[in-house]
């Protein structure tokens, strides 16, 4: 079934700490939940359909359907990490179309920082019964020298360099100068990024997102609510996902499973990256964006150093602004998980709600990526092709 | 260096015991699928290439060269993470690179491989350095 056109983006809500101490996960999740619905003009009763993450505490989503009282027709708790929100829209929408709920709510929250949590620093383990662990976890892969590794074959495959790597960071940065709730306000160099301590070679600490708390949520609906809602309205018009692992052994680390989930959403949606006039992409680290837009097809395959170069996502400037609430690698990144805070500020680009200064005029056509999992071992790619209806 | 870094002990399944014992052995082997000639890992009964049972554990020579790595500089201890390929598997292992001076580490450097102990006793982790 194509879905185009038959669900609407209604209602998005981003938390504004960064640190919530005092405040339980599921505090946060309903916190984020009643922001979304209070910005679509709706309210938890109206709500017949929810979606969460493994972020969520309890039993898959049913602790917070309890906690917040919901009464639902349908329920889905897909887990592709960073990326389920995107995959979660993509479900809503397909819910709504296939008439199992009207108003689907999805929420991510997460407090890394409050709870003192090493995100990317310390090998994750999780657990005996996952196969690849025991293969894996003596070597200490974390997250940043797992994307390191990806970085470090692109460079050798491409020629990529620090410095090209490092005008994501650049961009990020002027985007993230007007965004008062951003952790990292400060427009940094390209000289600032390759001399900022190496963490995992050759990836700097300024290739690296912030570790935050928080969360966001958004409000899918089907076009008969949205009709009839005072809102700007977004319409999903084309949705792909998709997984990517080591393939048996078989590794190449120079490409993410966006290489499927984008052509998927592109053809459904009917669009060409060419036509695409904001994009939020998954910057857990500066190799992460590049590897995604040349798999998302705005540049060929080896192409992305030069892509990113010379200001080129940067809004007002280049041809892709990208990021412009400054991302992960400035803003925010959620309970390690960036995908919500990508769709978020799609929406707020096509309903012209973005800072001024970031905003992108007559923005009508908009991509959100993200990456879930781990670039090097794991992971899923969900894209969202979203338009100004 | 490597040699005082703490290395977890994997946890041993039935279904890749011989692969363990290899490494107590000083064998590096690798599961082979019969029915599609490919190898695999990390080992499993059922091959994900081609989805055969019929799996059969190979010794390598312990060969390869670096696909890729990472020198963990912001460590406590500071150790390289790579992607080793085997030579004539087509198949690449995460590991560590050992017994090395870190700054001259590259991509398709030949590598061979070195047997670590892990904690408390555990079984060893196949490790490699260079050829």
């Amino acid at each position: 079934m194509n879905i185009k056109g038959k669900a609407y983006i209604a209602g998005a809500y981003e938390h504004p700490t960064r640190k919530a101490d005092g405040k339980s996960l599921a505090q946060l999740h309903a916190e984020v939940a009643k922001g979304a619905l209070d910005d679509a003009g709706l309210t938890k009763d109206d709500v017949d359909g929810y979606f969460c993450a493994g972020d969520a505490p309890g039993l898959g989503g049913l602790s917070m359907i309890d906690y917040m009282g919901l009464k639902l027709r349908y329920m889905d708790t897909t887990e592709t990490g960073g990326s389920s929100y995107m995959v979660h829209v993509a479900h809503a929408a397909r819910a709504i179309a296939d008439g199992k709920c009207r108003v689907a709510l999805i929420t991510l929250a997460g407090r890394p920082r409050a709870s003192g949590e090493a995100t990317g620093t310390k090998p994750r383990n999780y657990g005996n019964d996952s196969p690849d662990v025991a293969f894996e976890l003596p070597f200490g892969p974390t997250i940043v020298n797992s994307y390191a590794m990806c970085a470090r074959r692109h460079m050798y495959e491409f020629g990529t360099t620090s410095e090209q790597l490092a005008w994501i960071k650049v961009a990020a940065s002027h985007h993230a100068q007007h965004n008062p709730h951003a952790m990292l306000r400060k427009v940094v160099t390209v000289e600032d990024v390759v001399n900022s301590p190496m963490i995992a070679d050759p990836l700097h600490r300024l290739d690296c997102c912030v570790i935050s708390d928080g969360g966001g949520a958004l409000v899918v609906v089907a076009p008969e609510v949205a009709k009839e809602l005072k809102r700007p309205m977004v319409r999903i018009i084309g949705t792909g996902e998709a997984p990517k692992h080591q393939m048996g052994g078989r590794v190449d680390l120079t490409y993410s499973a966006a290489a499927a989930s984008g052509p998927a959403a592109f053809a459904e949606a009917g669009v060409k990256p060419t036509d695409i006039k904001y994009a939020s992409v998954y910057d857990s680290f500066t190799i992460t964006v590049l590897i995604q837009l040349e798999d998302l097809g705005f540049c060929a395959k080896g192409e992305g150093g030069k892509f990113v170069a010379d200001g080129n996502l940067i809004s007002g400037v280049g041809k892709l602004p990208f990021n412009t609430d400054g991302g992960g690698l400035c803003n925010n990144h959620p309970g390690n998980r960036g995908g919500m805070t990508k769709v978020i500020e799609a929406v707020r680009q096509l309903r012209g709600e973005a800072h001024p200064a970031v905003q992108v005029p007559n923005c009508d056509l908009a991509l959100a990526h993200g990456t879930g999992g781990n670039l090097a071992t794991r992971h899923a790619g969900g894209t969202l092709i979203l338009e100004r209806a | 260096m490597s040699a005082t870094r703490t290395i977890p002990a994997p946890h041993i399944e039935e279904e890749t015991r011989p692969f363990w014992d290899g490494l107590k052995e000083g064998v590096l082997r690798v599961k082979f699928c019969n029915s599609c000639n490919s190898f695999h890992h990390y080992p499993r009964s059922i091959c994900p290439h081609c989805g055969s049972d019929d799996t059969v554990y190979k010794d390598s020579n312990g060969r390869g060269h670096i696909y890729s790595f990472s020198v963990f500089r912001a460590a406590p201890i500071p150790y390289a993470i790579a992607y080793v390929t085997l030579e004539g598997a087509d198949i690449s292992l995460m590991s560590n690179i050992v017994n090395c001076d870190f700054d001259t580490l590259a991509v398709g450097q030949a590598v061979k491989v070195c047997f670590v102990e892990t904690e408390d006793g555990g079984a060893p982790v196949a490790m490699f350095e260079p050829a």
